[in-house]
């Protein structure tokens, strides 16, 4: 493979990143929706406005902007939209709106004696995982599992969707940093909500200003280093 | 205004341009704020300014295809965009070119990717000289690409017409007025495709190449203004928190 542009070059829709030298001529595309790329006539093209990432023999590209598309085990913070007989719908910022069923949160559910809205009233935020996605219907929430269920306390802050890997950082580098400077729970949700759960008021400031950095500087080298000098001057030699 | 005016004199163009030059381009992305993705185009005096909306549910239900995204386009002019108030309704032309810009740019989208979601845009031309349905593709392509949404090329659109016999760039609304033909074609850059191609008018079929060449010519001109515009984009965003 012959990669064209430079590692973490900014490209465009249709920008020629690297030729094939073997495989198959053909004329159909072939698409790689989870890296933006497509391959047409042994060469690689990106598909949107957005970063190029290299590593050996890898090739991606990271939008500048994006919407959430939803994926089987991906935690999400939803927002309660509307409630019928037996279901919740709920915004998880996708395309698509969410399910979540009465049977899933209340033991023996039966929708002639529960009415929903005694457990979920709308605009009640709540951290679930995607159960069931598979494109021709709406994906399927549950809340069972550990820490799931209805948000109480604490502060959700909404990040680009295109940044939640940036925030994590490679192998949970980043999420590591900002959880071990502030001692707060910290929370990712893969539809660009974090849920920060901490002490006292101050910490808090700091964190949502932390993580604002994060998604302005995303593209940026050595960012981790800049973050824990930004959270030291703050808060101090840890926590 | 009475009878023809002329258009070509001393081998120049009614305002001053040669054959195959350009009227100024200026190029804007991210403009509008409750859009997902927005762009302001101007080739001149025409003023084009395109948001993106999604992909997002669609709205009503039964619109949604099970296979790909639908895509939405309202090409519209502002009422005050022309020399005489133009009704805001929208007539049988603005309805045609929305449909023109919507094929054209179904075939660069990767729509399979949204299944039954919906993905609106909104192309208002601001301001009227000539060549606004090819204004407002160039809009439309760079607000998608603002907004994120997968597609395999931009795409760039020009109009080549014939005035006085002899072949022009970017045509402006005199030229369209009282020229002999108006050829206008939106190009994929990169790949060359051509996605959307109309002619008004009478060309030869030598001619017709010729112009063909000539939009190609305009298209990686005005491309090259595309990629500063997107770039100057990323920059703000480096910017922002210094």
């Amino acid at each position: 493979m012959k990669v064209l542009v430079a590692d973490r070059q900014l490209v465009r829709p249709g920008d020629c990143l690297a030729i094939l030298e073997e495989g198959i001529i053909s004329n159909e595309i072939k698409r790689y929706p989870d890296k933006h790329i497509y391959v047409l006539d042994n060469k690689v093209y990106s598909d949107v406005l957005g970063i190029v990432y290299i590593e050996d023999k890898d090739i991606n590209v990271v939008p500048l902007e994006s919407v959430y598309y939803p994926r089987k085990d991906d935690t999400v913070i939803g927002i309660v939209d509307s409630i019928g007989v037996t279901s919740w719908s709920i915004d998880i910022r996708a395309p698509y709106k969410a399910i979540l069923p009465g049977s899933d949160v209340i033991e023996g559910f039966n929708p002639i004696t529960h009415n929903l809205r005694n457990y979920l009233d709308t605009g009640d935020l709540i951290l679930a995982k995607i159960a069931i996605f598979d494109r021709t219907r709406d994906p399927m929430l549950t809340t069972k599992g550990k820490g799931l269920g209805k948000i109480l306390e604490g502060v959700v802050v909404e990040i680009k969707p295109s940044k939640v890997a940036r925030l994590v950082g490679k192998k949970g580098s980043m999420y590591n940093l900002l959880s071990s400077k502030s001692g707060c729970d910290i929370t990712i949700a893969q539809n660009g909500y974090v849920w920060l759960k901490c002490k006292d008021e101050y910490v808090t400031k700091v964190l949502i200003e932390a993580i604002r950095l994060i998604e302005l500087k995303a593209h940026i080298r050595g960012l981790t280093e800049e973050v824990r000098v930004f959270l030291e001057s703050k808060l101090g030699e840890g926590k | 205004m009475s009878g023809k005016p002329v258009l070509i004199r001393d081998g120049l163009r009614i305002d001053g341009r040669k054959p195959e030059e350009l009227r100024p381009v200026r190029i804007a992305l991210g403009v509008l704020k409750n859009a997902n993705g927005s762009a302001l185009v101007e080739y001149g005096n025409t003023k084009a300014l395109a948001a993106v909306y999604g992909p997002r549910e669609a709205l009503p239900k039964h619109i949604s295809l099970p296979d790909r995204a639908i895509l939405r386009v309202r090409y519209h002019m502002a009422p005050f965009s022309t020399t005489e108030r133009k009704s805001p309704a929208p007539s049988r032309r603005e309805i045609e070119l929305s449909k023109v810009i919507r094929e054209a740019l179904e075939s660069v989208v990767f729509t399979s990717q949204f299944p039954r979601a919906s993905i609106d845009v909104f192309i208002e031309i601001l301001q009227a000289d000539g060549g606004t349905r090819t204004t407002g593709l160039t809009a439309a392509s760079l607000a998608l690409a603002d907004a994120g949404i997968p597609m395999r090329d931009l795409v760039i659109g020009v109009a080549v017409g014939k005035v006085d016999g002899v072949l022009v760039l970017d045509i402006n609304e005199l030229e369209d007025e009282y020229g002999e033909a108006d050829l206008p074609v939106g190009i994929m850059p990169n790949t060359g495709e051509i996605v959307l191609l109309q002619l008004n008018g009478v060309l030869t079929s030598g001619e017709f190449k010729q112009a063909l060449d000539m939009a190609y010519k305009g298209v990686e001109q005005i491309y090259k203004t595309a990629k500063e515009a997107m770039y100057r984009k990323y920059y703000k965003m480096f910017e922002e928190v210094r």
